[in-house]
C-alpha cells in the first residue's frame, strides 16, 4: 500500500491550496483598509476611460476617500447594472443614462438627493439646463445629477457636401434628401452618402418626435405607433434606406467606421458629442480638415433632436453616501466639466461651462448648442430600454421588406401594450384608496 | 436521424470515398491483382489519404494561425483588402494594452482560480459519489443513479433563472462561490468516474475490509489510484470546461474584478469592435492556457472520451 | 454474484451507511443547486415574476398557462425555435458527417503520425467559444474577412455572412461544425477500432466492394456509437447561446436567435422571469422529445 503521496499528484495539490487560501482571503479583504473610503463607481464608454484620468484630482483634496473606477461597454451595462442591482452588488455612484433613471426609481434602487442638492452650494439647480434637470426628477424627486448632455446631430464630410454643391448643410428634409441624392449620384455602389445601423433606436425616435409624435400616449400606458406623427417620421426614415441613401447594416457589421468615412465610403454619421472626440483622435490628418458638425434638418427648418445624456446616480445601498456626494459635487464644478469636455468632447450641462471660450472657439460644438435648443425627452417609463430595442428591431423588418410599414406599426402598437400592460396595472392599484 | 452517405467528396481532389477507403475500411485491397499494381494503388491511395489529411489539418488550424497573426499586427492592418496573413511589422503593442490598460491579468488570474478549485473539489467529490454508485451497495442505489441519469437529460438553463435567485438570496451573485458551487459536483463526472470505477475487482475491495480499512481508507487507497486515469481525464475535461465556460459566469459576475476571461472577451468585443488586432491578442490569451493543458495532457484526455464512449 | 465470506465485522448496512456519506456531497449540491431550480422554473413559469416583483415580491401574481399561451402566440418564439431546429438539424448530421469522415481517415491503415492529425484535429474543440467566436467573426467580415477573400478566388461573389438573415445561420452552423467535429471523431475511431477486422475480410472474401463493405460492415456496427453521438450532438447544439450572443447578438433580424438566446434576453435582460422560465420548460420538452425520437428510430434500424 502506497504511504507516500505521489510526486505528479503533489503540485497540483500544492497549487489547489494555494488558489483556495487565495479566495479565503480575497473575501476578507473587501472590507475597506483603515480609516480610507473606498467608492465604487461605473461608468460607460469613452466616459469610463477618462473617468479614472479625473480621480487623482478629486483624491488630492479627499485624502482619506479612494475612488475605484469600473468600465462597462454600453452594449451591456443596461443588464449589467440590473444584475448589479438585483444581486445586490451595485457601486456607491454609477453613470446613468437618463432614459434609465425612471427604471432604477421604480426599482427603489436610488437615493433621492434633494436634500443634498438643497444644501449645496456646488450644484445649484438653476444653473443647469432646466429641460436636463427635469430628465432627472420622477415623482417630484431629484434622483441623479446631470453630468453630461447628449444629443444626436450629423457628423459629415465637408468636401464631399461640397461637391455636391452644398455649402452649408441642409436644414429642411427635402434639402437633406436632394443632397444625399446628388451625393449617391457621385459615389460608387459600394458607398453610401449616409451611415445609420439598422439596430439603433435614437434615429427613428428622433424622426417621430419632430413629426410631433409622444411615442407613448396616456401617460405612458399605451404605444402611439399606429398615430399619424409616428407613421410621418418613420417614412422617413424607411425612405433613407429604399431610396439607397443609408445600408442597411447593423453597428457590428462595420468594422471601422474611421477607415471608412476617411475613405469616403461613407459622408454622413449620425452620433453625439463624444465623437468629436474620437473623430480627434481616430481619423488621419488628411481627414481632419474635411468634416464638420450639423444640427437635425427637420420638416419645415431645424429639425428636433433628443434630450438624452447621462447622470451621475446615487444608489440607496451604498454605504458611503456623503463621500459619493462630495464626489458628485467634486465632477460637477465647471472647471471639472470644462476638463471633463477637453478629454472627451462631451458636452456640460450647466450654463456657467458654456461661457467658457472654450466653447466660443469650437466649430464643432457650435452645433450642438444650436441643437440644444431643440430637444425633446423621451417618454419616461420603466420599461424605455426594452420599448427602445423592440422599436429598432421592428424597424429592422421594415427596412428588409420582412413586413410592410403599416403591418411593422400594427405589431409595434401591439408588442409595446403587451410590454405595458404590468404598469397599467399598477398604475391602476396605485389609484385604489 | 438519416444515415450519414459516404458518398461525400472529399474536399477539393474530386475524389469520392471508395477510391481511397479500399485501403482504410476492408484490410488488404489490392490482393487481387499483381503484387505490382497492388503496390502502386497503395501509394497512390497513401498520398491521396496524406493531401487530404493535411488539407484538414490546413482547414483545422487556419482560424487560429490567423488570430495569432492579427494579434502582432500594427492596428488597421487587419481590416485591409486584400487580407494580410502574415504581419507587415510585429508589435507586441496589443498584448502590452491588455495587460496593462485593460486588466487582462486579474481576468487570467479569476478563470485559473475559478478552474482550479471547481477541479479539485468536483474531482473529491465526484470519485466518491461515482464510487459509491459503482461498488457500495445500499437501498435504493439503482434507482437513485437512474434518478439521478434523467438529469443528463435536463438542459442546464433550465435551472439558470431560480439559480440565479438562489444565489441572489444567498448573496453570493458576483462572487467566486457563485461561479464555483454550482460546478462542484456534475452528474456527468459521477457517470464517468461510476463506469471506470465498475471494473474494480470486488476480491480486491472485500480484501481491504477483512484487513479492517474503513470504506474511506479503501477508497483513498485502493480505489483512487485504481482509476487515476479516468481521473486525470475527469480533471482535464472539468478544468477546460469550467475556464470555457461563460453563460453561467456571464449572468452571475457584474463587476470586472471577478470577471473570467471568456465573459471579459466579450465585453472588451462589444466596446471595441473596432480594433480587431487587440481583439486578436485577447483571443490568443484566453485561448493558450486551454491550449497548453490539451496538448499536455492529451494522452489522458483523449484515452478517456475514447474509453468512456466505447463502453457507454 | 461474489461467493467470498463476508468479514463479520463489516456488516452491509455499515457498508451502506459510508455509501450515503460518500455520496451526501453530491447529491446535496445537485439535489440544491440543479433539481430544486428545475422545479422552481417550474413554479416561476406559471407567474408574471418580473423586474417590479425583485424590487417588491407582493407584485408577483399568479397567472396560470397564460406565459405559454403568449408564448405560443410570440412569432419570436417561434422564430427561435424555427432557428434552433434549423441549426440542429442541419448542423448536427454535418458535424457527424465530418467528424466520420476523418475518423475514417484517421483509421486508414496506410496512415502514420495519425496521433499528430488526432491532435490538430481535435483542438477547435478545445479552444474557448467566445474567443473563437469572435475570431470567425472577422473570418466572415463582408469586405476584409478572409473567407470572402477565398470565395472570390473561386469566382464567387462576396457574401454579406452575419448581415444577410438567409446567410447568418449558416455561418454560425459552418463555424461550429469546425469546432465540434474532433469531438465525435474520437468517439467513432474508438468505434471504429471496436470492429473486429476478421468481418471485413470476410465480406471481402464473399466479394463485397469498399462502399458494400462500409454499409455492410462498418455502419450496422457503427450503430450504438452513431446513436450515442447523435444524441449528445443533438443536445449539445439545441442548447446554441454562445455564438449567436458574441457573433450576432441574435440578428439579424432575429435569424440568429435561438430558444436559449431568448430566454437570456427575456430573463437576464428585460427581466421578465416568469415568461423566461416558460421558455426554459419549452425547450426541456422539446430536447426531451427529439432524444426519445431518436432513441426510436435507431431502435428501428439497428
Amino acid at each position: 500500500m502506497r504511504r507516500n503521496v505521489p510526486r505528479p499528484v503533489l503540485i497540483p495539490a500544492l497549487v489547489f491550496s494555494g488558489f483556495l487560501l487565495t479566495l479565503s482571503v480575497e473575501s476578507c479583504s473587501t472590507a475597506s483598509a483603515g480609516n480610507n473610503t473606498t467608492l465604487r463607481i461605473w461608468a460607460m464608454g469613452r466616459e469610463g476611460e477618462v473617468l479614472s484620468q479625473l480621480m487623482p484630482g478629486f483624491e488630492k483634496e479627499h485624502p482619506d476617500i479612494h475612488v475605484e473606477v469600473q468600465q462597462i461597454p454600453w452594449t451591456a451595462a443596461h443588464e449589467k447594472l440590473l444584475t448589479a442591482y438585483v444581486g445586490d452588488a451595485t457601486p456607491d455612484i454609477a453613470m446613468l443614462g437618463n432614459t434609465w433613471v425612471p427604471e432604477f426609481v421604480a426599482l427603489n434602487s436610488l437615493a433621492p438627493l434633494d436634500s443634498f442638492a438643497d444644501k449645496s452650494k456646488e450644484i445649484r439647480r438653476d444653473d443647469f439646463f432646466s429641460g436636463i434637470w427635469k430628465t432627472n426628477v420622477v415623482d417630484g424627486k431629484t434622483y441623479g445629477i446631470p453630468w453630461y448632455v447628449d444629443t444626436r446631430l450629423i457628423f459629415y464630410r465637408s468636401d464631399l457636401l461640397a461637391k455636391a454643391g452644398y455649402k452649408e448643410f441642409p436644414k429642411t428634409w427635402a434639402d437633406w434628401t436632394a443632397a444625399m441624392k446628388k451625393m449617391k449620384s457621385q459615389m460608387s455602389d459600394k458607398q453610401f452618402p449616409l451611415l445609420m445601423p439598422t439596430n439603433e433606436w435614437p434615429q427613428p425616435v428622433m424622426f417621430a418626435l419632430e413629426a410631433g409624435s409622444p411615442i407613448l400616449r396616456d401617460g405612458g400606458r399605451y404605444g402611439a405607433f399606429e398615430q399619424p406623427p409616428f407613421k410621418k417620421g418613420f417614412d422617413f426614415y424607411l425612405g433613407l434606406y429604399q431610396q439607397g441613401f443609408a445600408s442597411p447594416v447593423s453597428s457590428s457589421q462595420v468594422s471601422n467606421l474611421f477607415q471608412e468615412f476617411e475613405r469616403g465610403n461613407i459622408a454622413m454619421y449620425i452620433s453625439g458629442p463624444w465623437y468629436i472626440g474620437e473623430f480627434k483622435n481616430r481619423l488621419d490628418s488628411a481627414t481632419q480638415k474635411k468634416w464638420m458638425t450639423a444640427a437635425m434638418p427637420g420638416i419645415n427648418g431645424p429639425g428636433t433632436s433628443l434630450a438624452l445624456g447621462s447622470s451621475l446616480s446615487l444608489f440607496a445601498a451604498s454605504q458611503h453616501k456623503k463621500e459619493a456626494w462630495l464626489l458628485m459635487e467634486y465632477m460637477s464644478r465647471p472647471a471639472i466639466q470644462l476638463q471633463f469636455y477637453v478629454l472627451t468632447g462631451d458636452l456640460p450641462p450647466r450654463k456657467a461651462a458654456w461661457q467658457d471660450t472654450t466653447f466660443a472657439n469650437n466649430k464643432y460644438t457650435r452645433a450642438f448648442r444650436d441643437q440644444l435648443e431643440r430637444v425633446e425627452p423621451l417618454p419616461q417609463v420603466p420599461e424605455w430600454e426594452e420599448i427602445a430595442t423592440t422599436i429598432f428591431e421592428h424597424g429592422e423588418q421594415a427596412i428588409r421588406r420582412a413586413k410592410t410599414e403599416d403591418q411593422t406599426l400594427a405589431s409595434l402598437d401591439q408588442d409595446v401594450n403587451a410590454m405595458l400592460e404590468k404598469r397599467r396595472y399598477l398604475l391602476a392599484q396605485a389609484k385604489r384608496p | 436521424m438519416s444515415r450519414t452517405n459516404p458518398r461525400f467528396v472529399a474536399r477539393g481532389s474530386g475524389k469520392t470515398t471508395e477510391d481511397y477507403l479500399p485501403g482504410a475500411v476492408g484490410g488488404a485491397a489490392g490482393g487481387f491483382g499483381r503484387a505490382d499494381s497492388a503496390r502502386t494503388r497503395r501509394r497512390v491511395s497513401q498520398i491521396v489519404l496524406y493531401v487530404l489529411l493535411i488539407i484538414g489539418a490546413l482547414i483545422a488550424l487556419m482560424p487560429m494561425l490567423w488570430m495569432l497573426s492579427a494579434s502582432f499586427m500594427p492596428t488597421g492592418e487587419a481590416s485591409t483588402y486584400p487580407p494580410h496573413f502574415i504581419p507587415s511589422r510585429i508589435t507586441f503593442s496589443h498584448y502590452a494594452d491588455l495587460f496593462t490598460r485593460l486588466n487582462l491579468g486579474r481576468y487570467l488570474f479569476n478563470s485559473a482560480l475559478i478552474a482550479v478549485v471547481v477541479t479539485g473539489v468536483s474531482l473529491v467529490i465526484n470519485s466518491l459519489a461515482g464510487y459509491a454508485f459503482a461498488k457500495l451497495r445500499f437501498r435504493g442505489r439503482d434507482r437513485a443513479f437512474r434518478i439521478l441519469s434523467l438529469g443528463l437529460v435536463l438542459p442546464v438553463q433550465v435551472a439558470m433563472l431560480p439559480l440565479f435567485l438562489l444565489m441572489k438570496n444567498l448573496h453570493l451573485i458576483n462572487t467566486y462561490w457563485g461561479v464555483i458551487i454550482p460546478g462542484m459536483a456534475s452528474i456527468f463526472g459521477i457517470f464517468l468516474i461510476r463506469q471506470y470505477a465498475l471494473s474494480i475487482p470486488d476480491d480486491m475491495l472485500d480484501a481491504a475490509r477483512i484487513d479492517g480499512a474503513s470504506e474511506l481508507r479503501i477508497y483513498w487507497s485502493v480505489v483512487v489510484p485504481g482509476i487515476l486515469p479516468i481521473l486525470a481525464t475527469l480533471a482535464i475535461w472539468t478544468f477546460l470546461a469550467t475556464w470555457n465556460d461563460f453563460m453561467w459566469p456571464l449572468i452571475v459576475l457584474s463587476d470586472e474584478a471577478h470577471y473570467t476571461l471568456p465573459v471579459a472577451l466579450a465585453n472588451l468585443s462589444g466596446e471595441h469592435v473596432q480594433d480587431t488586432e487587440l481583439m486578436m491578442a485577447g483571443s490568443v490569451l484566453t485561448v493558450i492556457p486551454v491550449l497548453a493543458v490539451f496538448l499536455f495532457l492529451q494522452r489522458y484526455y483523449i484515452q478517456g472520451v475514447m474509453a468512456g464512449s466505447v463502453k457507454g | 454474484m461474489s461467493t467470498t465470506v463476508r468479514p463479520t465485522s463489516r456488516t452491509p448496512s455499515d457498508v451502506g451507511r459510508a455509501a450515503w456519506f460518500f455520496l451526501a456531497p453530491a447529491l446535496l449540491l445537485i439535489f440544491v443547486f440543479f433539481f430544486l431550480p428545475v422545479l422552481a422554473s417550474l413554479v416561476l413559469s406559471v407567474t408574471d415574476f418580473d423586474i417590479y416583483a425583485i424590487a417588491n415580491p407582493p407584485t408577483t401574481r399568479f397567472v396560470g398557462m397564460a406565459n405559454y399561451t403568449k408564448l405560443f402566440h410570440s412569432p419570436e418564439f417561434w422564430q427561435a425555435l424555427k432557428n434552433t431546429f434549423y441549426f440542429a438539424i442541419v448542423g448536427g448530421p454535418l458535424t457527424i458527417a465530418v467528424s466520420l469522415a476523418t475518423a475514417l481517415l484517421l483509421n486508414a491503415k496506410l496512415v502514420r503520425f495519425k496521433s499528430f492529425f488526432r491532435t490538430i484535429y481535435f483542438t477547435p474543440f478545445v479552444t474557448t467559444l467566445v474567443a473563437v467566436s469572435i475570431v470567425w467573426r472577422y473570418l466572415y467580415h463582408t469586405r476584409y474577412g478572409v473567407l470572402n477573400y477565398a470565395l472570390a478566388h473561386l469566382g464567387i461573389a462576396p457574401i454579406d455572412w452575419l448581415g444577410n438573415p438567409h446567410w447568418a445561420m449558416p455561418a454560425i452552423i459552418l463555424m461550429s461544425v469546425w469546432k465540434n467535429f474532433g469531438y465525435n471523431m474520437l468517439i467513432f475511431i474508438a468505434g471504429l477500432q471496436a470492429i473486429p477486422q476478421d468481418l471485413y475480410d470476410a465480406a471481402e472474401i464473399d466479394g463485397a466492394g469498399p462502399v458494400r463493405r462500409f454499409f455492410a460492415v462498418t455502419l450496422p456496427l457503427l450503430g450504438p456509437t452513431l446513436l450515442f453521438v447523435s444524441v449528445i450532438t443533438m443536445i449539445g447544439y439545441f442548447q446554441l447561446f454562445s455564438e449567436p450572443y458574441v457573433m450576432t447578438q441574435g440578428g439579424p433580424l432575429r435569424a440568429t436567435t435561438s430558444v436559449v438566446l431568448m430566454m437570456y434576453e427575456e430573463g437576464f435582460r428585460w427581466w421578465r422571469m416568469g415568461y423566461a422560465a416558460s421558455i426554459a420548460f419549452v425547450l426541456f420538452v422539446v430536447i426531451l422529445i427529439a432524444t426519445l425520437i431518436q432513441f426510436r428510430i435507431q431502435k428501428e434500424h439497428v
